[in-house]
């Protein structure tokens, strides 16, 4: 049975950070994933990370940028440490080899990115996330001496000790369907969004919200969750993200008729401001009749030097070429607005300690909260990085005055026997499990998105229940034992259910316009009723609703414009 | 929406309730949009038929490298590869209406259907080139100050999405299992052009005289086919082999040797004249053929030019007698050296992508102007 101080689920950027810093304090580190971890979605970030690294920059104008982007429901505590670190951050990435792209003079170039008072973004081409996630594995293989990796390793659920700590984490591993219990002092998820929830949507097939429903179900609050983040770019149809950084690097918004439209919405910062106002922006051009047939409106990027797209716009050239059928150097490109991220997640405190003992969990799958209402361009790697790293420490130091523990249950043993009656049930009777993630994506895309009302949440809702049910006699046709993904896919869409439903209740429940939460029938922000986040906690079958206080230090609510 | 057939190369690992152990050919009947993706077909196969199929995949979108395949024999991505391309090729390939044929990656064991261990493959090769920065062990309080156009040079290697593509298509590897190969090499020329990287030579000396090593590519240019994201792996072994030969390494494979031989040449005699290129690879000059070590290769090599003799390899006269080898026609020769001349001046380069590699190479070049103008 392997035994770690601490194991680290997910091996995205949050969960390399998380192991790299617990492994330097010499304590035993595993890190778990459920693909090889250079397959993670941190690849995805394309565009680059934020810090206030140059002189005339500061870490107060990032957080304050920060803090007005998540709408004031971020947790200016949190924030703040976010903004602080930053720069550190982004030395100790250097140092270890991230091709960090120049200015003129060879020192760390930036550009601009929505919702930032200052170019502050720093970037590799357009493949940063990829960048920074290939150089922490490189250190994962060169530190394999302290770092154990299990690799293709699915975890199906957390162990919990008779005092409700965590104790550990069964796992099933995929080349052979072997199935594990894995004794650890702490446990840190970082298993990424769930953002799979939606169809279509710029997330990878592995994005389930595997973390966020296993620490849920094992009794830790879920935070912000209403809060989903829609992306203003997306490839139409196809859901593939074009980045932020196209419009950092001066690309426009037009609309059929060629209008530069978000004059009319954010006159100051143009096609830069946040991203919850530029995606309602594009809808509301959209849905007013001004976007194209497809439904969509055009990014521009043919006002962008063409050498300049070549360099820094280089994984957008090929996706506008092999996905879309268009050099976006010639000719704008059709996008949309489309589901991206997950602002919400499991709650935790500044150094990803969830309420549950042991168990912590940082990037996607975790609300600190530094992104509250709507995160900025650029900060989701910064947040996986920070709070990755600070787990990663405080786990390490934790597990040195704590004992392994012992699961109260068999958890191991009811884990296998689930998996058992799955693969058991008759084919062809009840539904296939991609019927029902089939309906769900499409079922939250069209009533939990950009614009939200009660009728419609309540309609995702009852959806939500009854596809529950439905899925506990879903059948599956693999009974193989080797590289099962049909026994991965009906866990995963369990996980997801669960996330969905917590996302529907805190939508329905919070009934005020804020970040990414628009409620056409409370169109406005309530800050006397709602500035607070909404916890849910699993009671029986379904979530409890409680509130807890917006941490807010020296930057008071003020309306928002840009 | 069309209709395709994917007629998918799968292997069982185990057998079960449906079947014997050991691979078979299977068709699924796909109806989908035919700028979706073959992975896009894969999946609804997955989805509506057998949900046993295993592809690996996750982004859809060619960054994460998980679904490399072969798609009517060539390796690629699945999820980067449309149908309505891959169906036409299919159809040009065997001439009439024929099915997307779908295969698991060559140069990997399979575990099952599409998906291959890349582990004991691809990813032992990768840490075999030391595969994470050797620096001072002195960094500075900021950042090093290195130029852009290194940074940018090495991004090329570092869109490398580790999909397997350049493996799987590799004709040295197949050849040679034990091939440091494309990927891992390209891996390799990251730190070598990274001028943050202290040990460029002890990298290169190291790569070079591995009989698996850069001088093992034989330049067939199947990687840069394959390679869905642009990184040319084999420009990468070239810059490492440019790199080894400024370092003036000299192998114990001769690759170097070969190399300058083979430039030389052509230099002086316009084409190839292969009875000089053996002995010069291995005994380079006059020096070179009183070695012990040139003597000794070229004695070796008797049997393989024997060989190539008796198997009509090596046929006219001239390829056998040195020194009879016939000259370029007119001033043909001349253009030669001016060739030379030309390419020399631009000896070392960095990676182009960004100047633009491809037909709008005048056009990036006044960029720069037209961003001082914006300026």
């Amino acid at each position: 049975m392997p035994r770690h101080d601490v194991l680290v689920i997910g091996a995205g950027l949050a969960g390399q950070r998380a192991a790299l810093a617990a492994a330097q304090t010499g304590v035993s580190v595993g890190i778990i994933s459920k693909v090889h971890p250079v397959r993670s979605h941190s690849n995805a970030a394309q565009g680059g990370i934020n810090a206030a690294l140059n002189p005339d920059d500061s870490w107060e104008s990032h957080a304050f940028d920060t803090i007005k982007g998540s709408d004031y429901l971020g947790d200016q505590d949190a924030i703040e440490i976010m903004c602080r670190e930053a720069p550190e951050e982004i030395i100790h990435l250097e140092h270890l080899g991230v091709p960090f792209h120049r200015d003129d003079k060879g020192h760390l170039g930036t550009r601009a990115f929505g919702g930032a008072s200052a170019a502050r973004t720093y970037y590799v081409a357009d493949i940063t996330g990829q960048a920074i996630m290939h150089v922490l594995y490189e250190q994962l293989m060169k530190h394999s001496g302290s770092v154990d990796r299990y690799e293709e390793y699915f975890t199906t659920a957390l162990a919990i000790d008779d005092a409700g700590a965590c104790v550990g984490a069964v796992t099933r591993n995929v080349r052979d369907g072997s199935m594990e219990l894995f004794e650890a002092k702490n446990v840190i998820l970082a298993t990424g969004g769930n953002g799979q929830i939606w169809r279509p949507t710029t997330n990878a097939l592995i994005c389930t919200g595997d973390g966020i429903a296993m620490a849920y179900r094992v009794g830790a609050p879920l935070m912000d969750m209403e809060m989903i983040q829609y992306h203003p770019t997306t490839l139409a149809g196809k859901g593939f993200l074009i980045t932020e950084g196209a419009r950092g690097e001066g690309a426009h918004l037009l609309n059929a008729k060629g209008e530069r439209f978000m004059e009319r919405y954010a006159p100051n910062k143009m096609e830069l401001a946040s991203r919850d106002v530029v995606s309602r922006a594009e809808q509301t051009e959209i849905n007013e009749g001004r976007g194209f047939p497809d439904g969509t409106v055009a990014l521009d990027v043919t006002v962008v030097p063409k050498k300049r797209v070549h360099e820094a716009l280089r994984e957008i050239v090929l996706v506008g070429r092999d996905f879309a059928g268009v050099d976006i150097t010639q000719e704008p490109i059709h996008i949309k607005p489309g589901n991206h991220y997950t602002m919400g997640g499991v709650k935790t405190d500044t150094h990803g300690a969830t309420n549950v003992a042991g168990l912590y969990a940082a990037g996607e799958c975790a609300c600190v909260s530094v992104h509250g209402g709507n995160r900025l361009g650029a900060n989701s790697l910064l947040d996986t990085l920070i709070f990755g790293r600070r787990a990663g420490e405080h786990a390490a130091n934790r597990a040195k005055r704590t004992d392994f523990g012992r699961a109260s249950r068999s958890v191991l043993a009811d884990e296998e026997s689930q998996i058992s009656d799955l693969i058991g049930r008759e084919r062809g009777k009840g539904r296939r499990i991609s019927e029902i993630k089939l309906e769900l994506g499409q079922t939250m895309d069209k009533h939990v998105a950009v614009f939200r009302e009660k009728e419609s949440i309540e309609i995702a809702l009852d959806v939500v229940k009854r596809l529950k049910e439905e899925a506990k006699s879903a059948y599956i046709d693999d009974r193989g034992t080797v590289f099962n993904q049909d026994v991965l896919g009906a866990i995963e869409l369990g996980f997801m259910l669960d996330s969905a439903e917590c996302t529907c209740l805190g939508a329905l429940h919070r009934t005020e316009s804020r970040g990414a939460q628009f409620r056409t029938d409370f169109p406005v922000r309530n800050d006397d009723e709602w500035l607070k986040h909404i916890d849910l906690t699993m009671n029986g079958d379904g979530p409890e609703i409680s509130y807890s206080d917006v941490t807010i230090t020296d930057w008071q609510p003020q309306e928002r414009t840009y | 929406m069309a209709d395709y057939t994917l007629r998918v190369r799968r292997q069982k690992p185990e057998a079960d309730d449906r079947g014997p152990a050991g691979p078979y050919w299977e068709d699924f009947e796909v109806d989908l949009d035919p700028t979706l993706s073959v992975l896009d077909g894969l999946l609804q196969a997955k989805d509506r038929q057998d949900g046993s199929l295993a592809v690996r995949c996750s982004c859809r979108a060619a960054i994460c490298g998980s679904c490399g395949v072969k798609v009517n024999g060539q390796s690629t991505l699945a999820c980067k590869t449309q149908l309505g391309e891959a169906s036409e090729a299919a159809n040009r390939l065997n001439g009439g209406s024929e099915p997307i044929v779908v295969e698991p990656m060559e140069n990997m064991p399979v575990i099952k259907d599409l998906v291959t261990d890349m582990e004991s493959t691809h990813w032992k090769k990768m840490r075999r080139v030391t595969p994470w920065l050797l620096d001072d062990g002195n960094p500075p309080e900021r950042e090093r100050v290195v130029p852009h156009e290194n940074m940018v040079d090495i991004t090329q290697p570092i869109s490398c999405i580790q999909c397997g593509a350049c493996v799987s298509a590799c004709l040295s590897m197949e050849a040679d299992p034990d091939f440091i190969g494309p990927a891992a090499l390209a891996k390799a020329y990251r730190f070598v052009g990274d001028p943050r990287d202290v040990e460029t030579d002890e990298r290169l000396y190291d790569l070079a005289q591995d009989p698996h090593g850069i001088y093992d590519c034989t330049h067939c240019f199947s990687c840069i086919t394959a390679c869905p994201k642009g990184v040319d792996p084999m420009n990468q072994i070239m810059r490492l082999r440019r790199a080894a030969g400024e370092a003036e390494i000299v192998d114990k494979n001769n690759g170097h040797n070969h190399e300058v031989a083979f430039t030389k040449i052509i230099e002086k005699k316009g084409t190839l004249d292969e009875s000089l290129l053996l002995q010069e690879s291995l005994a380079p000059g006059i020096v070179g053929k009183m070695k012990p070590a040139g003597v000794k290769g070229l004695l070796e090599s008797l049997p393989t030019a024997i060989r190539g003799i008796k198997s009509g390899k090596m046929r006219s006269i001239s390829k056998l007698i040195p020194g009879i080898h016939p000259k370029l026609p007119g001033d043909a020769q001349d253009k030669v050296e001016k060739i030379y001349e030309r390419a020399e001046k631009s000896r070392w380069q960095l990676n182009l992508y960004i100047t633009g590699r491809d037909e709008d190479l005048t056009e990036a070049e006044e960029a720069p102007e037209q961003e001082e103008a914006k300026a």
